[in-house]
């Protein structure tokens, strides 16, 4: 059996500071992370077990002297487990590890009530309005990153992943897409594509995140124990700000991986040239322009789509018995058959679509031309976490756009951690024993007890730490003392 | 797409269709309500777009 597909998503926000366009984005992030109001420790992020330099492919080099510093300093643990720091020049959510796509839709969703509750608080104290924003382009050639995280087998041969996931990342972006006004990094010009990052995606392979972006990433830092995990680190996609596409970006590329480890699928597609691809779908309106393929001939991306809809649709059938895949695969064909016969359709579904929608009747109504400021302000505007200001939280509140969840399941996935993955330790330790909590990372974390020495406990396992094993056991344990020696340690 | 796949896709088109319990999606009658619906954008919209469009910039990260 495939390796379950413990998953989690990573978002970088975009910040500006009101009425002083010369803010320094490192000192406003971190504003941001240590105004946060909620629930929380601030702890030393231990890298002692990140290795963002180390190579899929077998090869690697060491990054340990290039990490900032400054994102070791603002680094907090939230009671939902999630990790709230300082990334560079950006607020960072790192989602907890979740058990399947639609718990990691709401937790991804969670984050941008944590980012607005901390933007709050951070106008209050600085007297100039912080806004963020949770998209991956400023429209001047610099992208920041919106990461999914999947769960795979250290037996899971890398080049296998490479040749299934390549033509599906770069297909799958007809319904990943947030939709963008105009281009970037010299490529053709547009009015508005589907996507805010391929434009910046330049190899087909590697390491880098941040220059030459490929578009499979092969950083193997597996988070957890690596002679049995791999993490697949995937790097394409937008941040969605829509529900039920978030949960299709990653139910979609959570069920490919599952089916390819278990030796489910067929050969795979490929594509003559996915970088020229990768651009090339997003800038295609029309949803019919065919991609040239491999070996000859030509297939559209919905119909590429399509072929990998069929191929997991009868591995969930036969393989998973959990029902929310039946709904990955109801969503993705309702999608696929929309953007097939009338995407407009869609404007309740995919951000790309609604912001389209909404900057077409500007257009329209205003006679405005696609290079209009207005349109550009409206496209930032669309991913405003602030409920009052963001456009795609107006379409919300005007009930335009399909929701998965209710915001009092929002707003609990703020306070409490998924509960069958270790990330349900970390935030009931965050909970409860917050004085004792001096330092975190993924896989372990370590308490002051008054002791000579810290206490670390490992997490090397993400199924491992969730209320079914150490429920109990959190709920009697007085103290942090008290919880380690039940422990066993 | 197969054809069995599309004709399977073009019956859940029509389910998609059917279903009340979807979101409001255009229809001839919108056009109006979408008005409704940037007349109160604009309330919210940023001031000056120039100069928001302008500073925003965003380097780093990743």
């Amino acid at each position: 059996m495939a390796l379950h597909k413990v998953l989690g998503s990573e978002t970088e926000y975009g910040i500006v500071v009101r009425g002083d366009p010369g803010f320094n984005p490192a000192v406003a992030s971190s504003l941001v992370v240590n105004s946060y109001p909620g629930k929380r420790v601030k702890v030393q992020w231990s890298y002692e077990e990140e290795t963002p330099g180390r190579d899929a492919r077998g090869f690697g080099h060491d990054t340990y002297g290039l990490i900032d510093p400054e994102g070791a300093v603002v680094n907090s643990v939230l009671a939902n487990g999630a990790r709230l720091y300082v990334d560079h020049a950006h607020p960072e959510y790192s989602a907890p590890e979740t058990y399947e796509p639609l718990e990691a839709a709401l937790y991804d969703k969670a984050g941008e009530r944590v980012m607005n509750a901390a933007a709050r608080i951070a106008t209050e104290t600085s007297g100039k309005r912080v806004s963020l924003y949770k998209n991956n382009s400023d429209g001047k050639g610099n992208s920041y990153g919106a990461h999914e995280n999947y769960l795979l087998s250290r037996e899971t041969p890398f080049g296998e992943v490479i040749r299934y996931a390549m033509t599906f990342l770069v297909t799958r972006q007809i319904f990943t897409g947030a939709g963008k006004v105009g281009r970037e990094n010299d490529r053709p010009a547009v009015d508005f594509q589907i996507t805010q990052r391929a434009d910046f995606f330049e190899e087909e392979v590697g390491l880098e995140t941040t220059l030459k972006r490929p578009i499979i990433n092969t950083r193997d830092e597996p988070h957890g124990d690596p002679s049995k995990y791999r993490r697949l680190h995937v790097i394409i996609g937008d941040a969605n700000m829509s529900e039920p596409q978030n949960f299709l970006k990653l139910g979609t590329t959570a069920l490919l991986l599952a089916a390819l480890e278990d030796g489910a699928l067929p050969d795979p597609l490929d594509l003559f040239d996915p970088v020229e691809a990768c651009w090339q779908v997003s800038h295609d309106l029309s949803l019919h322009r065919p991609i040239e393929l491999d070996g000859g001939g030509t297939a559209t991306a919905i119909e590429l789509q399509g072929r990998y809809l069929e191929w997991l649709s009868k591995y969930v059938e036969k393989e998973l018995d959990d029902p929310v895949w039946e709904r990955v695969i109801e969503e993705w064909e309702r999608t696929l058959t929309l953007l097939d016969s009338d995407p407009a359709k869609l404007s309740d579904t995919l951000d790309w679509v609604a912001k389209k929608r909404l900057l077409e009747g500007y257009v329209a109504r205003d006679d405005l031309e696609w290079s209009a400021s207005k349109l550009r302000a409206l496209d930032v505007q669309y991913h405003d976490v602030d409920p009052e200001k963001g456009l795609y939280n107006r379409l919300v509140a005007k009930g335009r756009m399909r929701r998965l969840f209710t915001d009092e399941e929002i707003d609990a996935a703020v306070t409490t951690p998924p509960d069958r993955t270790r990330a349900y330790f970390r935030g009931r330790c965050v909970s409860k024993f917050s004085d004792s909590l001096v330092a975190a990372n993924w896989d372990s974390l370590v308490f002051d007890v008054g002791e000579s020495h810290l206490k670390r406990v490992p997490m090397m396992e993400p199924l491992r730490g969730d209320a079914d094993r150490v429920g109990d056991l959190l709920d009697d344990a007085e103290d942090a003392a008290d919880l380690l020696r039940r422990l066993g340690g | 797409m197969s054809d069995r796949e599309r004709s399977r896709s073009k019956d859940k088109a029509d389910e998609v269709r059917d279903d009340q319990s979807e979101a409001k999606v255009d229809t001839e009658a919108d056009v109006e309500e979408i008005d409704d619906l940037l007349d109160e954008i604009d309330e919210v919209l940023e001031e000056n777009a120039e100069e928001f469009v302008k500073n925003y910039v965003q380097k780093g990260g990743e």
